[in-house]
């Protein structure tokens, strides 16, 4: 099983792939801006108005969860593995 | 003629006849146990009673109305999923703990009293402890009574709760309770602990990690979803539940961003999805309960399917700490399958069912114009896809090839696997399945090309800021370590409480010792002692040294001591004595 597997080349194996998923995302995201001004919006409040609001949030969102975990909470609260024993 | 038989006697009877079957029969008679009970149920009308009368309380063991129901289904399909991927593994005692969990739950969601609702409410705990227990490792084993300790307080104060209000309301019928008063808080705080309510939440990424590989798909199924219930029934419309809810939300993401065991990951976007339910129970108009029953449902599919997973991963390689993981998608490809549709559907992608049911509280809470509450909700939206939507596939199954190449999971961990992320998908493309069963009429249309784009706008842009912060190096490294939760307020708290009752209480226990027992008691001995002694020397003294050529006066004193001691005193002194009482007798 596992020379067999050694032997097979996968999927990832090869940068190429990697960097046509990466492609393939980028892409993605630039249709789905270019969409927005053909939707129509039923917003419920103000700030859905404005161009890209989902996209800015969800991307400011995520970098500050990210920023936040690992340099406000981490150092609070990381311990060795063993700290409970 | 038995025309009905409930689920809850079903499950818990049947349960116990497991150990008495051999290998396929145990199977099939395993697997048809939640059928027959399923069989039976479809059957049943809603409005559906049993009364009986017990010690002049009005017991209802037995209720169906369309909340109940849609909870019960759900219950049923993730029994017998759980059951298929337990199949592999061979325990009684899971199996066992499982059916009597399963049947718990069931028994607490159709319970008409308040007497019925806690006596399975407490079996669910019972049950619930060995299947963390069946691990049988130290961490497991210590991680069980700590879930226990948690559960019984928990209990308590429901039951606290449950009979102040049944003093207050002089009767034991379980319908809408509402904070009013003591007795109500009881019951809702009773409840939180089950819910995992923020601060109160510690049993659960603690004790669902040590349980065993199907334990933890049965645990993410019920205790809390069995909550999520009783607060529907009991508490709807309370405002408090929308901030505990949108607090519930937010917070696990950051723990579950820096946590290294997959499984806990997990259980921290467990606690944020369950989040969810309590806004929806806490707007309480019918769409966000409707949303709340939805999303209930389709939680339940994909997080035991991303459970499953983790689990199918951990039977394999013997690894969850994602430091040890990484590019099984080589050697378990459906299992990686399985477990992207898993994440997409938690992360609500369009057609998954995450999309169909989260989108109803959120959009609730839109409607109700609660726009703090919205804006948390998208951000744990968004957060939710980045930890476990993105992190768990890809650090199990791709990124760094920790090197692993195992055999593809079981034959039954992936039919288990298949039929939940088919329903996965199945109630993202179609809807109206789950709408149909849902408590109230429902007259919500998720697919909208706004509602699509915008969804679809906010997870892409998530999984750009994921790839950017990979690539730049930013994203924080898993490293092998544990974080601290708010379990530290009362751990240490309870030390810190120990140490100043320690030092103060005791503090003032050895003073007194010291002064009354140590000092006072022995300064009162010794001058009991020496009273009379020294009484005579003082009186007789000039006597004495009048009289003769005496010794020194501290040779004196101490042959007084002396005799004072042994009870003898020279004839004159009796002779002196005698003659003083006398003389008062005379007097007087």
């Amino acid at each position: 099983m596992s020379t067999e597997d050694t032997e097979k080349k996968h999927i990832f194996d090869n940068p190429k792939n990697v960097q046509r998923v990466l492609y393939g995302l980028f892409g993605c995201l630039v249709l789905l801006l270019a969409l927005e001004p053909f939707v129509h919006k039923h917003s419920y409040f103000p700030w859905e108005e404005s161009f890209g609001f989902y996209a800015i949030y969800g991307f400011v969102a995520c970098v500050l969860l990210v920023l936040a975990a690992k340099y406000i909470l981490r150092p609070l609260v990381k311990r060795e593995e063993d700290y409970y024993d | 003629m038995i025309e009905f038989i409930p689920p809850a006697f079903i499950y818990i009877v049947g349960a116990l006849l497991v150990p008495l079957l051999r290998g396929r029969v145990k199977s099939a008679y395993m697997l048809i146990l939640p059928v027959i009970s399923f069989f039976f149920l479809i059957n049943t009308q809603v409005g559906t009673a049993w009364e009986i009368n017990f010690l002049g309380f009005d017991l209802v063991p037995f209720k169906v109305d369309r909340l109940s129901l849609i909870f019960a289904y759900i219950f049923h399909l993730i029994s017998l999923i759980g059951i298929i991927y337990t199949l592999s593994i061979k325990s009684d005692l899971e199996y066992m703990a499982g059916l009597v969990y399963a049947g718990s739950a069931l028994g607490v969601v159709f319970a008409g009293d308040l007497f019925t609702f806690f006596v399975f409410w407490e079996m669910l705990t019972v049950s619930a402890l060995w299947l963390i227990w069946a691990r049988r490792t130290k961490a497991s084993q210590a991680a069980g009574f700590r879930y226990l300790m948690v559960h019984v307080f928990g209990g308590l104060v429901l039951l606290a709760g449950i009979i102040m209000y049944i003093s207050e309301q002089k009767s034991i019928s379980l319908g809408f309770i509402g904070l009013h008063s003591p007795a109500t808080y009881f019951i809702f705080i009773g409840m939180g602990i089950n819910a995992a309510w923020p601060l109160l939440h510690t049993w659960l990424p603690d004790a669902y990690p040590e349980s065993t590989v199907g334990g933890a798909v049965f645990l993410s199924a019920f205790t809390t979803k069995t909550a999520v219930y009783a607060l529907a029934r009991t508490f709807p419309g309370t405002e408090e539940l929308i901030w505990i809810g949108a607090v519930m939300t937010a917070f696990p993401i950051f723990f579950a961003v820096i946590e290294n065991n997959m499984r806990r990951v997990l259980s921290y976007s467990l606690i944020n999805q369950v989040g969810f339910m309590m806004v929806g129970i806490g707007i309480g108009t019918q769409l966000s309960i409707n949303g709340t029953a939805a999303h209930a449902f389709a939680h339940i599919l994909y997080k035991s399917l991303l459970f499953m997973s983790m689990g199918a991963v951990m039977f394999r390689t013997g690894k969850i700490k994602a430091t040890d993981l990484g590019g099984l998608y080589k050697s378990m490809p459906w299992t990686a399958l399985f477990c992207i549709i898993g994440a997409a559907s938690i992360s609500a992608f369009p057609l998954t069912s995450g999309f169909i049911s989260k989108s109803m509280v959120i959009d609730a809470a839109a409607h109700g114009h609660m726009s703090i509450i919205w804006l948390a909700l998208v951000f744990a939206s968004a957060g939710v896809f980045h930890h476990s939507g993105i992190k768990i596939p890809f650090f199990a199954f791709f990124g760094h090839d920790a090197g692993h190449r195992v055999k593809e999971a079981p034959p039954s961990m992936l039919i288990a696997m298949g039929i939940a992320a088919f329903f996965c998908i199945f109630l993202g493309v179609y809807p109206k399945f789950l709408y149909s069963i849902l408590p109230y009429p429902v007259d919500f249309v998720p697919y909208t090309a706004s509602h699509v784009l915008f969804q679809l706008q906010l997870l892409m842009f998530s999984a750009l800021a994921f790839t950017l912060l990979l690539l730049s190096g930013i994203y924080p490294a898993e490293i092998r370590a544990i974080n601290l939760d708010t379990d530290l307020i009362y751990r240490k708290g309870g030390r810190l409480f120990y140490q100043v009752m320690d030092k103060g209480l005791n503090a003032i226990n050895r003073t007194v010792e010291r002064v009354f027992i140590g000092e006072f008691i022995v300064g009162l001995t010794a001058f009991v002692k020496q009273l009379p002694a020294k009484l005579l020397a003082k009186i007789c003294w000039p006597f004495w040294k009048t009289a003769f050529e005496a010794p020194d006066k501290k040779t004196i004193h101490e042959n007084l001591l002396k005799r004072a001691r042994s009870g003898f005193y020279p004839i004159s002194i009796i002779g002196l004595f005698t003659a003083i009482y006398f003389a008062l007798l005379f007097l007087l």
